[in-house]
């Protein structure tokens, strides 16, 4: 493929990635550039506006939403690591604006445009097998947004089955929220911890010896809890592992 | 009309005139009104059916069989008999098996009354509305329903609605023709049978004996209404049923 | 009823704590989510249902007002009663009222939420008048002086055990050293007390699923077939519905019951769905010799053209009370009010105020699951982000939340001034954490660390790495 062919993708690092883990960030885009894309990074790009969005703050939404619909229309696509933040951009922007008016127009293409990395290698790019090697009995955690506002189930389980030694074992309750939500884990820390318990002995009964998911989020706050409670179960994003960036500490791991 | 008493109450009224008025509000302007006036009107006479599963197309003998499967999931009993005259000795038999005594009320109907109840002479049966020391009862459905295994029985002095749910067995006989496949279809047997916009006072979808969850989400026959549903499928094409003589 | 939304949080807290609790919350899943899955599977064309279903009652929605005209006429025309109710009170007083009128000394009551709304039972024993509850739920939770805790199952949050203590306190004059192990002898017992109590009673109180414009009929759905008994033996039979429960047609009532049951309970239908038109005709020989419906608005004519309509298509399955974690964590009391889960969370702030029930559209992830399960495909995340829009405006957000956001957002707009704070914030985080790659408690964010560790950045930013990255070519 000639490098003018290529489509340009504009990669949304999203801010838990940008701040914890870098690495989710590198391994997305080697994934992009495997699957024959040319990514760039928009260097002003901060928030998606989720905070202010479930807070009930339209108006800040709102403006947030206006900048990154600005920095973000020029790419050919535009590629979250996070359920989320994609479904923030690709469900909800549209939703800020009155139907009709130029902004709707534009987030309604950016939408159109707008994918979570997973599904968007699936699915746009019809990449099958990333030739990445995992020798390892994993689980896999369904985060809600993804799941349920983008339809994210098939294409994660697809493409781990084809890395090389890969074992999948399925949890119970796969797709019942771990407690996270954004600001509701510290709104209501209590039940976001019974919520997350569950979650964890999912985790743990299902034998795998690696936990993975595509949210950051869900990520931090089950490998919290699981650490807390003195547990070995290695916590990885999903893109880590495709990508074959496996070699770098787990989440709240060091190699010291 | 029993009791043709007015209103025992005033003043409901203005209630009602503001409520409405509230609404019409909300969705309607003058122009709008008679649009939508009409839409409703047409709704209600025309009362078009919406999506009907298809899963009870079919002959008779699906529609039975069907019905038959999801009773007998919903924990009731079924038998087919092909002649009328079979029914007394299923109803003594059913007693018999359930260490139950041989005695039954059921209402006027003729169906049921004009039964051979001479062939079963230790069964003593006796019409009228259901009292509280009856065991069992027994019925007639006016129709029943492939779709989800469901009876459909209407009240009257042919089959008064006590005996639907007062004693613990419950008998309920229906014709193997009377079997639709949906509750549209009964719901037009109905107009048919009754006149358009008129239900009888009470009518009955019963789709297994009574049952409760309530203690720990465990399943418990017999709550209120029956524990025991026996339903006789009068059916002249049944093989099952064919004369014992 | 008095609420106690406001004390959401503990509540929570309270609940979660109580062993008797979790045990009983811990059938919730295994109980309802299961068998919703396997019934809405077992039938090809469910998804379409819940189309259908929304449509229908959308329909109704815009066209309430000629609905309600035309159920009232069949009514008056089948000979039965019509009444209407503003308010709470009001509903009250024409229960009572009619109760008085036939000098009514207990009343048997068939399961029904707006009664629980309304209040009607402490108005009818303010008026000297018993109420009992029939629905074994509800006759247990009325035992104890509870309120129920779910729509379709008021007991789910008991054992066994209490109920049987509850059973052997109030039925005292049965024999003390009869056995009651099993749930079903619970059941016979209740049965065989509430046997004579709906013989003795003098009236009937039911709620309702539907009202049927078409016909004039009022419609019930249970399983125990307890409120067959209590519209039918009495002499006056009443059905207290709220006025969104009008559908046009039989066809269209036949469509939200083929989704009731499989969405509630799993089954393809309930065990009893019952329609009812008018008083006892000539000849009957049972059923009630009158009939009244008091239709109920109590500030839902409120909701019909805001962006909560929605709400007013519920049909009170319960599936998404079953589906939601938070339910299945909390259950319906710490709620506060009648209505719990996620329906709760947006249906009491419009009864009761946002300002007295504002916790209950925050406590929630926006999992989703409740919007996927609900039959009549209610957007009710998109709904509690509503009430959290409204009380942003009207400054109910917890100030904590507000100032932080406010922060956040301050930042957001400066992205030289965010990628750097974010980068202090990777290092520091990072130089805290050491060895361990993980703290265990971090100024700011004690709600997150008093549960859990908080994962370690690995000290670069994305951001950062990147720009070093493209400088190197
Ligand atoms: S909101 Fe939907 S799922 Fe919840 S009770 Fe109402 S109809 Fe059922």
């Amino acid at each position: 493929m000639s490098e003018k062919r290529k489509p340009r993708v504009g990669l949304f690092v999203t801010c838990l990635v940008d701040t914890f883990r870098p690495s989710v960030g590198l391994a997305t885009v080697k994934l992009l550039e495997l699957a024959g894309c040319k990514v760039e990074v928009p260097e002003k790009q901060t928030c998606c506006a989720q905070p202010a969005f479930n807070s009930g703050d339209s108006k800040s939404t709102r403006k947030i939403a206006t900048n990154v619909i600005k920095m973000f229309e020029q790419y050919d696509y535009v590629v979250v690591p996070s359920g989320s933040c994609a479904a923030m951009i690709k469900i909800h922007y549209p939703e800020l604006f009155t139907e009709g008016s130029g902004f709707r127009t534009r987030a309604d293409e950016l939408a159109d445009k707008t994918y979570e990395l997973v599904s968007f290698l699936s699915d746009v790019m019809k990449l099958k097998d990333t030739g990445a090697q995992f020798g390892r009995k994993v689980t896999y955690h369904d985060s809600c947004s993804g799941l349920r506002e983008l339809k994210i189930h098939k294409q994660p389980r697809a493409l781990l089955s084809k890395v090389d030694g890969l074992h999948l074992e399925e949890m119970a309750d796969a797709d019942v929220c771990c407690g996270f939500g954004g600001t509701f884990c510290v709104k209501y820390p209590d039940i976001s911890n019974d919520m997350v318990t569950k979650k964890a002995a999912n985790v743990t009964n299902s034998g795998a010896e690696v936990l993975l998911a595509g949210d950051l989020g869900c990520l931090l706050n089950i490998a919290g809890k699981l650490q807390r409670e003195g547990s070995e179960i290695e916590i990885r994003h999903i893109a880590e592992v495709l990508a074959g960036e496996t070699h770098i500490p787990a989440i709240g791991e060091t190699d010291q | 009309m029993a009791n043709p008493r007015g209103p025992i109450l005033s003043g409901d009224q203005d209630v009602r005139d503001a409520l409405l008025t509230k609404i019409r509000r909300t969705q309607a302007t003058d122009k709008l009104d008679a649009k939508r006036r009409q839409a409703v009107q047409e709704r209600l006479s025309n009362h078009p059916r919406n999506i009907v599963p298809k899963r009870s197309d079919g002959n008779v003998d699906h529609k039975v069989a069907l019905f038959t499967k999801l009773m007998t999931a919903a924990d009731a009993t079924v038998e087919e008999v092909s002649m009328p005259s079979q029914i007394p000795r299923a109803v003594a038999e059913f007693l018999r098996a359930h260490n139950l005594p041989q005695r039954i009320r059921f209402g006027k109907d003729p169906a049921l009354t004009g039964l051979a109840w001479d062939q079963t002479p230790s069964l003593e049966v006796s019409d009228g509305r259901a009292r509280v020391s009856d065991e069992t009862s027994m019925g007639r459905a006016f129709a029943a329903v492939a779709e989800s295994g469901t009876l459909v029985m209407t009240s009257g002095q042919d089959n008064p609605t006590t005996l639907n749910f007062l004693p613990e067995n419950h008998v309920v006989v229906v014709e193997a023709n009377r079997i639709w496949g949906s509750y549209e279809d009964v719901w037009d047997e109905i107009r048919h049978h009754y006149g358009d916009t008129v239900m009888p006072r009470t009518v009955n979808l019963i789709s297994g004996p009574s049952r409760t969850g309530d203690i720990e989400q465990r399943l418990e026959l017999g709550a209120h209404g029956p524990k025991r549903l026996h339903i006789i499928i009068l059916n002249s094409a049944s093989k099952a049923g064919s004369p014992k003589e | 009823m008095e609420s106690t939304s406001r004390k959401f949080s503990s509540n929570a807290r309270e609940a979660l704590g109580d062993s008797q609790l979790q045990r009983a919350l811990s059938n919730v899943p295994s109980g309802f989510v299961n068998k919703r899955a396997k019934a809405a599977a077992a039938l090809p064309e469910f998804e379409d249902l819940r189309d259908k279903g929304r449509d229908i009652k959308n329909h109704v929605l815009e066209h309430l007002d000629l609905y309600l005209e035309a159920y009232e006429r069949r009514v008056i025309e089948a000979g039965g009663h019509v009444h209407w109710a503003a308010s709470a009170a009001d509903a009250q007083r024409i229960i009572t009222e009619i109760c008085q009128a036939h000098g009514a000394k207990t009343v048997t009551k068939g399961k029904s939420m707006i009664s629980e709304e309304a209040g009607i039972n402490a108005a009818l024993e303010r008026a000297g008048i018993t109420p009992i509850e029939t629905d074994l739920g509800e006759y247990i939770v009325q035992m104890r002086g509870e309120t129920p805790s779910h729509l379709i199952a008021p007991a789910v949050h008991l054992n066994k055990d209490q109920i049987e203590a509850d059973f052997r306190r109030v039925h005292d004059h049965l024999p003390k050293d009869r056995v009651l192990e099993e749930p079903a002898s619970l059941v016979r017992e209740a049965r065989e007390v509430l046997r004579s109590k709906y013989l003795a009673a003098d009236i009937g109180i039911t709620g309702a699923n539907f009202l049927i414009a078409e016909t004039g009929t009022s419609v019930i759905v249970t399983n125990e077939g307890n409120g067959d008994l209590t519209q039918n033996l009495p002499k006056v039979h009443i059905a207290l519905a709220s006025i969104e429960k009008i559908v046009p047609t039989l066809e269209d009532a036949s469509t939200l019951i083929r989704l009731l049951a499989r969405s509630a309970t799993g089954q393809e239908i309930s065990t009893y769905t019952t329609f009812s038109t008018g008083p006892r005709r000539l000849g009957d020989l049972d059923g009630p010799n009158e009939y009244h419906v008091v239709l109920l608005d109590n500030g839902r004519s409120d909701m019909i053209g805001t962006e909560f309509q929605d709400m007013l298509r519920c049909i009170r399955c319960g599936a998404c009370l079953n589906h939601c974690p938070v339910y299945q964590a909390v259950g319906g009391h710490a709620y506060g009010w009648v209505y719990s889960g996620p329906m709760g969370s947006v249906l009491t702030p419009s009864l009761i105020g946002v300002d007295e029930a504002g916790h209950l559209p925050n406590a929630s992830t926006f999992c989703g699951r409740c919007e996927e399960v609900c039959p009549m495909r209610i957007p009710l995340p998109k709904m509690m982000r509503h009430w959290r829009e409204r009380e942003f405006e009207k400054h109910l957000t917890a100030k904590s939340i507000r100032s932080g956001l406010k922060v956040w957002n301050w930042f957001v707009a400066r992205p030289e001034l965010y990628h750097r704070v974010s980068g202090l914030a990777a290092k520091f985080i990072k130089a805290r954490a050491g060895k361990r790659g993980r703290v265990s408690n971090l100024p700011f964010a004690g709600g997150w660390t008093k549960h859990r560790d908080l994962p370690s950045p690995q000290g670069k930013t994305f951001q950062a790495i990147w720009k070093e990255r493209q400088k190197n070519g």
